[in-house]
């Protein structure tokens, strides 16, 4: 008797692990296998042969400013991005979380943070483009002419200002919960002992913040870095971010084996992304320790 | 004496309403400015200035031909895509979660892990080697746009992941579950009558932003040459750069209405026990 129970209970064990069957299979067909095959292409050359050839061609000065330009340009609207964005949590802080104002900052930020990307180019083309109304406005009402040394919303510049309008939602998305996670106590604790808001967060707030805003800070780095909807859809000509390069070595149809080129920079971008990214969850088990 | 301990809404040290209002406000201002630009655009009247609402009544007078047909067929494309990406969640995620939760607790962090690792490869590098997949997928199944939506279901994982999880660890699934399988209810009962109501609200917050994220998907349908809202909308402004942007509006508020539903979705339950019982998760 008892072994037919055990072997009935390891029969359903069987079967409840071939339930994890279909996921996992999912994962590997779509996740694992389309990664591996945009890192192992830029290890091969056009005829299929194994080369180091199109890793080297990492090292050329044109893909190197490009991954540069990619990075200040990262670097600058996350820090921006996250400044801006701490700033408003901290506003928003003494309200109600299920009030109106939050869930509608809530949505907003939603929004703004996942759907940008074409309608953003769209709306600084409105906002800041040659015809725009920001542009047009300086120009009757100061004389100040946006475009004096150049039309520059078109490359890498121009892209600062609708990056930081989808990296300070993200940073509100993904600050807020440890702003909340503040307690109470240490505030009083703060109080009883003779200390005021200055040394509240001096002392406490800000130490305790510290971990969960440079992870903020490495996410939204990540983010700018990844994003490529916004960038393609205003810069037609020329790539002068990562990403957009890769859109030129994946449609190149004057060149032969750049897709293998196109193998290369992904390869390059999961290398700065694993780094950026191991980083985040670093500081987000040290920031863990106070939100529980 | 120490005036230190300011309790604003109940949290110690929140600014006050004042400066509250002013933060708020000036950021609330700065980000209205493009989304006012962008009506004023689809305002303008030519080149003799002045304003009128053409555009926007031509648009819906005409029922969306022509040129628009496009974004017609992106946005019914997307819609068919969304459906799939929620159906990829709820048939193919939150089962797997659940069996994980009750069966295999020893392969949460590998789970967990699995599910968060597409934030960290960006779309434009997993179309690189979505390509060769797709060319696949394309001489099994043909190259209909639903079949995007295996790979909509990878970009949304993080997302629909973190949802589902947060609810799921405020609920005591295991013990729900024993408790029905002792009084007789079979998996299949355990699952749909007991589970799936218990975690209604993290599974629909899961399928909103699922549908948030497919409506704004642009990266891989671009470079796989498919046709989307997005790919639509960008096609759109080269010929009508004016209806592009009302288009756009218009999305925009669709999204925006319906994270407002979600929000109001995940208030309302909460509200109705502590308003301050809520731990804010991602």
């Amino acid at each position: 008797m008892k072994s037919g129970r055990q072997l009935s209970s390891k029969f359903r064990g069987t079967a409840a692990a071939l339930g994890l069957l279909p996921f996992a299979v999912y994962v590997l067909l779509f996740l694992a296998v389309p990664t591996l095959i945009a890192v192992g292409t830029g290890f091969f050359d056009s005829d299929g042969a194994f080369t180091l050839s199109t890793i080297a061609a990492l090292g050329d000065p044109v893909v190197l400013s490009t991954f540069a330009s990619s990075f200040w340009l990262s670097a600058l609207t996350a820090i921006v991005g996250a400044v801006v964005g701490a700033i408003a949590c901290y506003a928003l802080l003494g309200l109600r979380p299920d009030g109106p104002v939050r869930v509608m900052v809530d949505s907003l930020s939603g929004v703004l943070a996942q759907f940008g990307g074409v309608m953003l180019a769209f709306a600084f083309v409105a906002t800041i483009g040659i015809q725009g109304m920001i542009t047009v406005y300086l120009q009757d009402t100061f004389g100040i002419d946006l475009f004096a040394n150049g039309v520059w919303l078109y490359e890498t510049p121009g892209l600062i200002l609708p990056y930081i309008y989808f990296q300070v939602p993200l940073m509100i998305i993904t600050f807020m919960p440890a702003l909340q996670s503040l307690k109470p106590q240490w505030a009083e604790a703060n109080a009883t002992l003779g200390g005021g808001t200055r040394s509240y967060w001096l002392n406490i707030a800000f130490p305790v913040l510290a971990p969960s805003f440079l992870g903020s800070l490495l996410l939204l780095f990540a983010n700018a870095f990844s994003s490529y909807a916004t960038a393609a859809a205003l810069v037609s000509q020329g790539s002068q971010i990562v990403p957009l390069q890769i859109r030129a070595a994946l449609t190149s149809e004057t060149l032969l084996g750049r897709t293998n080129l196109a193998g290369a920079l992904a390869l390059g971008m999961i290398v700065v992304m694993a780094i950026v990214m191991s980083g985040y969850s670093m500081l987000q088990s040290r920031a863990a320790r106070w939100q529980r | 004496m120490n005036g230190g301990l300011r309790m604003t809404g109940g949290v110690a040290h929140a600014p006050s309403r004042a400066t509250r209002m002013v933060i708020l406000g000036v950021i609330g201002l700065v980000f209205a400015v493009p989304i006012v630009a962008m009506v004023e655009f689809t305002l303008r009247k030519g080149l003799e200035g002045g304003y009128d609402a053409a555009r926007w009544i031509a648009l819906f007078q005409n029922g969306f031909t022509g040129v628009y047909k496009t974004v017609f067929v992106g946005l019914s494309n997307s819609v068919t895509l969304a459906v799939g990406t929620v159906a990829l969640v709820l048939l193919l995620l939150v089962p797997t979660m659940l069996l994980v939760h009750i069966r295999f607790p020893q392969f949460r962090r590998v789970l967990e892990l699995v599910c968060i690792l597409p934030i960290s490869i960006p779309a434009i590098v997993l179309v690189v080697g979505l390509a060769p997949v797709y060319a696949v997928i394309a001489r099994m199944f043909g190259s209909g746009v639903w079949t995007l939506a295996f790979a909509y279901g990878i970009t949304v994982l993080p997302f629909a992941y973190r949802a589902i999880q947060s609810n799921l660890d405020g609920v005591d699934v295991k013990t729900l579950s024993e408790a029905a399988r002792t009084l007789g209810a079979g998996w299949g009962t355990v699952l749909l009558r007991v589970l799936v109501p218990n975690l209604r609200r993290g599974i629909l917050a899961g399928a909103f932003i699922a549908v948030a994220v497919v409506l704004g998907e642009f990266t891989i349908a671009s470079l796989l040459n498919r046709i989307n809202l997005q790919t639509a909308l960008v096609v759109v402004s080269k010929t009508d750069p004016y209806t592009a942007v009302i288009l756009s509006l218009l999305a925009l508020s669709f999204a925006f209405l319906l994270l407002l539903l979600i929000g109001r979705l995940g208030a309302s339950p909460r509200r109705s026990r502590s308003p301050r019982s809520s731990k804010g998760t991602l």
